[in-house]
């Protein structure tokens, strides 16, 4: 292991440097009514907010509204990149000290980083940025946000409303763009308007499915003197008439899935993002329990379950578990809570779980029989769903299901042993990444925040780490933004600041939000970053080397020297080329007090296995290409 | 479908038989896809909160999701802050209903209704500017009369005519007139409204 920088045990952090400088290099926490000073001013400030404006001694504008308006929805933390129209909300906000801002160096990074933080907390995540392209780097987070559902309020600034339509400068029809990729969005031109907006903004981006919403506010509006008042919640309520999210599962549909469920003799719970929204995992086990049903996830589900519970069966879809997969081409009947049946976990649906009648809950009802038929649609929350059916059914003896389940036993023992380290790198001496992502796991006692990119990296978090806790696990699922682990991981850990934070990245996703590993430092972010460096676009190397026979156009991508990087911006960097290097490398991370960066030299070719090839079904899983041993 | 998010998922797949035991040797049947239905023209209703950019987001979701419209008229209804869009569309049930749940997701939008099945009045206005000369205007009007048109406008060398109906009357009158010439033709896109006591906008829950 080389250590570019310092000593393990002292790095030279700058968070030191910081208490050199005569500040405080204690971090923040800005959990709510965890008894931290910081968190009680917020308190403090958001009850006064929801009284009263607070005494400026100058006109109060619209930005002022922005201000109490966050701090009435409890907001503590905002990440966000300053720009000639949204200047006069800067001008105030040194009169909101509770408000912490974080200054982003890019706003898709404030974007990510608000998502980051909404998917630990169950929070509405904040993210805000100028016109023009300050708004159009927002997209991608908008984005990512929306095709996972996770609750945010994007605000951006525009040009005087004079000036809409006249291709002014930093004018874009950022309305338009994010239209259909947002919950809802709204342009602002008269401050009085703003209490409202902001206020319905957060009420949808929280309520039913979550979802972002976006507010574009013209600078005249920020600047505009104003009395308006903040509506209350009831009036928020009743000023969107079109918005009545259905929470109850229908009592008919309900029987009728617990008729299913007593019949079945293969079930398969297949439960998703919606079980963590409705923060409904408790309602799972239970209900798993009772019914002695196993559970498999997907993607956005890791963490429904503690993967060490008996009935906790594993990760599906197309790198999912061979044994998840097969459990569900087997099944009798599946019980989809909370999940859409993606294209990457059904794979073709014509042969998908060709024997199972299908219950599915979800909280959107064009969600269900929109990509598979199904028997039973129940709409509704998947918390209060489960606990209006776990009552409904019989409790069942296991004993009932040993067959199954020694079935299940067997797939899963046969699925790990030729899956595990399914890779060459072994024979050759080389570093295997799910040894690492293992490890990590281990040595963090599985009770950190895992934050993976996209690619290869994100495939063999969700396989190898063990996650044993709700919210413990972000991913950029459903849009598969690669760039995305780095500055989600600091909003994560601005938002559980009492759990470690790992980003999980490649060297593909990492060198395209890098910049923000100056936020890390200059907001003392304590993120610990597995850069698993293959010198390749990994998965797209896999794809080329089985689907495309070979043709690796652009697959390999050089890098800089990611310690020297590292070591530019102030982050202590290790490096990890074999596998005796990885236990020390990562205590060595952990040691740091603040960023620190882990540079593995993975191996260049390894695969992730099993794969199901786009288009094929979940039993045409590929296990192993080219040599005996791979 | 209606706006209620309670129905949905009408088309359950034939019962699939209860398999302790999947057998091996045979390959179960494929699953069946949502929708491939027949295809045929639908009518939405939507009544949706009259605010700016709404006719954007019904045209700009329909767009997204693969939805071809057909015809689409919106206006006001008797409430000021309401508006009512009639879409038609062609589409099997599943696919429109599919559709209509997706409207429903627009916070904008309070009501969704596929009228298709159901007893409706069905109205559209076109007008049509045929070529007419004198020595044939006489054959033109009294095809127009014979066809419950009516001549709005009489120039030198063309007639509008005003012709209302449905979808398949004004078809069938654009086809009869053509023979003569269409200089100009312009469709208001179906209205509809169901037949009898009960009202789509009371049915809304303010």
């Amino acid at each position: 292991m080389t250590i570019t920088r310092g000593d393990p045990a002292h790095p030279p952090s700058p968070v030191e440097d910081a208490a050199a400088a005569g500040r405080s290099p204690a971090r923040r926490s800005h959990v709510p009514n965890d008894g931290s000073a910081d968190a009680a001013a917020v308190e403090r400030a958001r009850k006064a907010m929801l009284h009263e404006a607070r005494d400026l001694k100058r006109t109060r504008i619209g930005a002022d509204v922005v201000c109490e308006a966050l701090l009435r929805q409890g907001v503590d933390v905002f990440f966000s990149y300053p720009g000639g129209v949204i200047l006069p909300l800067y001008d105030v906000l040194g009169d909101y000290p509770e408000l912490r801002h974080v200054l982003v160096r890019h706003e898709q990074g404030g974007a990510h980083a608000a998502d980051g933080y909404a998917r630990v907390t169950g929070r509405v995540g904040v993210c805000m940025g100028t016109s023009g392209p300050g708004a159009t780097n927002l997209v991608t987070g908008i984005g990512t946000a929306l095709l996972d559902s996770v609750p945010m309020v994007a605000i951006t600034g525009n040009v005087p409303s004079a000036l809409i339509g006249k291709d002014a400068f930093q004018e874009i029809d950022i309305n338009g763009i994010t239209l259909p990729m947002t919950k809802h969005n709204y342009l602002v031109r008269d401050a009085d308007d703003l209490p409202r907006v902001i206020a319905e903004a957060f009420h949808i981006a929280r309520t039913g499915r979550p979802g972002p919403v976006h507010i574009d506010i013209t600078k005249d509006a920020l600047q505009q003197e104003t009395r308006a008042e903040h509506p209350s919640e009831a009036e928020v309520v009743a000023g969107l008439p079109g918005f009545r999210p259905n929470l109850d599962g229908h009592g008919r549909q309900l029987k009728l899935a617990a008729a299913e469920i007593a019949s079945a003799k293969r079930p398969v719970i297949l439960a998703g993002h919606g079980v963590l929204h409705a923060q409904a995992w408790d309602d799972l086990r239970a209900f798993a329990e009772k019914t002695q049903i196993p559970v498999a996830w997907t993607l956005l589900g890791i963490g429904v379950i503690d993967e060490a519970h008996p009935l906790a069966y594993g990760y599906m879809g197309m790198h999912g578990w061979k044994h998840v997969n097969r459990a569900i081409q087997s099944a009798d009947l599946l019980i989809a809570i909370g999940m859409r049946f993606d294209d990457r976990v059904t794979g073709n649906v014509r042969t998908y779980a060709p024997y199972a009648r299908i219950v599915h809950v979800d909280i959107d009802p064009a969600e269900i029989g929109k990509n598979v038929a199904v028997e039973v649609p129940i709409v509704g929350d998947a918390g209060r769903v489960l606990r209006a059916l776990t009552p409904m059914v019989a409790a069942v003896d296991p004993a009932t299901r040993a067959e199954y389940f020694d079935q299940l036993a067997d797939w899963k023992a046969d699925s790990i042993a030729s899956s595990w380290h399914g890779s060459g790198a072994w024979r050759d001496g080389l570093l295997s990444a799910d040894y690492v992502i293992e490890r990590i796991g281990e040595l963090t006692d599985h009770e950190a925040t895992y934050v993976a990119d996209v690619g290869q990296n994100q495939m063999w978090l969700a396989r190898y780490t063990g996650f044993r806790h709700p919210n413990s696990h972000v991913s950029s699922g459903g849009l598969g933004t690669m760039g995305f682990s780095v500055p989600a991981a600091m909003g994560a850990a601005l938002g559980r600041p009492d759990r470690e934070t790992w980003a999980i990245t490649g060297d593909g996703g990492f060198q395209m939000t890098s910049q923000e590993l100056m936020t890390l430092v200059a907001d003392h972010i304590p993120v610990k970053i597995a850069l698993l460096d293959n010198k390749k676009l990994g998965m797209i190397r896999q794809w080329q080397e089985i689907i495309y026979g070979g043709n690796y156009h652009s697959a390999s991508l050089p890098g800089p020297d990611f310690a020297k990087l590292a070591d530019a911006y102030g982050i202590p960097a290790f490096r990890a080329r074999t596998p005796g290097d990885v236990d020390d490398a990562i205590r060595s991370a952990q040691a740091v007090d603040g960023p620190a960066l882990i540079w593995f030299e993975i191996a260049e070719e390894q695969n992730v296995f099993p794969m199901m090839p786009a288009g094929k079904g979940l039993s045409d899983l590929i296990e192993k290409w080219g040599g005996a041993d791979e | 479908m209606s706006g209620d998010p309670g129905s949905n998922g009408k088309a359950p797949r034939a019962a699939a038989p209860s398999v302790a035991h999947p057998p091996a040797h045979s390959a179960p049947p494929p699953r069946s896809l949502p929708g491939g239905g027949e295809t045929r023209r639908h009518v939405l209703v939507a009544v949706v909160l009259n605010k700016p950019g709404v006719l954007n987001r019904v045209a700009s979701l329909m767009r997204a999701r693969n939805f071809n419209i057909d015809s689409l008229a919106v206006s006001h209804t008797d409430s000021d802050d309401v508006s009512r869009m009639t879409i038609t569309l062609h589409g099997d049930d599943v696919a429109v209903e599919q559709a209509a749940k997706q409207l429903y997701r627009l916070i904008d939008v309070l009501k969704v209704q596929d009228v298709t099945s159901e007893p409706t009045i069905q109205q559209e206005l076109a007008l049509v500017k045929i070529r007419a000369t004198d020595s044939n205007r006489a054959e033109v009007l009294k095809l127009v009369e014979l066809s419950r048109g009516r001549v709005v406008d009489l120039a030198d060398g063309s007639i509008i005519v005003e012709a209302t109906g449905t979808e398949t009357e004004i078809d069938a009158f654009v086809a009869l007139v053509r023979t003569y010439g269409i200089k100009e033709l312009v469709r208001t896109g179906a209205v509809v409204m169901a037949r009898g006591s009960g009202s789509i906008e009371e049915a809304i829950k303010r």
